[in-house]
């Protein structure tokens, strides 16, 4: 019944040049989605990428777990000295982000160029 | 849906102790709010806070045992939409708290754990109810139409 997480790695670049990795989200994100949102997020090189951005544009749907695997992923990229951005949020996760202080850690833009523009 | 009292409209649902389910008493808490005239941000808020009440039913309140159903009943009245969420676990003696995202980065405090919060945070009234016979406890979600807004 839970709607498999589909995951997809891209590269891009801001308008500076500085390369950023794009994990875009589809589907649903909820406590089957680890390996999609952390397995992804794993599989990238701690050496290179410096900096994520989260693209949750095709995401309908997140709940408490999802948020959870979230943090997790924005832990490890603090750990790793990585910045993660993250843009494509509906007003209302946007809301929810907000609330339990996702913010602090990960911007939110409201579209890839807006996040883009900032790195 | 079935008229049980002087206008009041309710709406029962049985979930199957699984996760992803919780989705069917979304979808159906949508198509009540809608009806009633919630505006969008408000259905957002309340599916969210049903999803998530559901999600604590069936994993700690059933325990993901499949035998076990969860019971949703949606109460529409005048003004207000009243949602039951019903299990058979003992229920929930803890109070909702904010989550500390600074903990949760520092590895202080478990990543998960924030249903209760996000439900009493997006509904205008939200209780946890613990059975008599330590099971059939239950959470009661409130949320209220405003006037000047909805509709």
């Amino acid at each position: 019944m839970q709607t498999d997480t589909k995951s997809k790695v891209e590269q891009a670049s801001s308008p500076a040049g500085t390369p950023v990795t794009v994990l875009r989200f589809e589907g649903d994100i909820s406590s089957a989605s680890k390996d999609a949102v952390i397995g992804s997020y794993q599989g990238l090189s701690k050496a290179t990428v410096k900096t994520v951005l989260l693209d949750f544009t095709k995401v309908e749907y997140i709940n408490s777990s999802g948020i959870a695997l979230v943090i997790q992923l924005l832990m490890e990229a603090a750990n790793s000295g990585q910045k993660v951005l993250a843009f494509g949020l509906s007003a209302h996760f946007q809301k929810v982000f907000t609330m339990v202080g996702i913010t602090k850690y990960a911007g939110l833009f409201p579209d890839q160029a807006a996040a883009l523009a900032t790195v | 849906m079935t008229t049980t009292a002087a206008r009041a409209t309710t709406v029962e649902v049985r979930l199957p102790s699984r996760l992803g389910f919780e989705k069917v008493a979304m979808s159906t808490a949508a198509s009540v709010a809608k009806l009633m005239g919630f505006r969008e941000e408000r259905i957002d808020d309340l599916k969210t806070a049903i999803a998530e009440a559901c999600i604590n039913a069936i994993e700690h309140g059933n325990r993901l045992n499949e035998k076990l159903s969860v019971g949703v009943i949606l109460s529409a009245g005048a003004d207000a939409l009243e949602i039951k969420v019903m299990d058979d676990g003992k229920g929930i003696k803890a109070q909702p708290t904010k989550p500390d995202i600074d903990k949760k980065m520092h590895g202080e405090e478990d990543p998960r754990g924030m249903g209760m919060f996000l439900i009493q945070a997006l509904v205008d009234e939200a209780e946890w109810v613990v059975g008599s016979n330590g099971k059939g406890s239950y959470v009661r979600l409130v949320i209220r139409l405003d006037k000047d807004q909805d509709q």
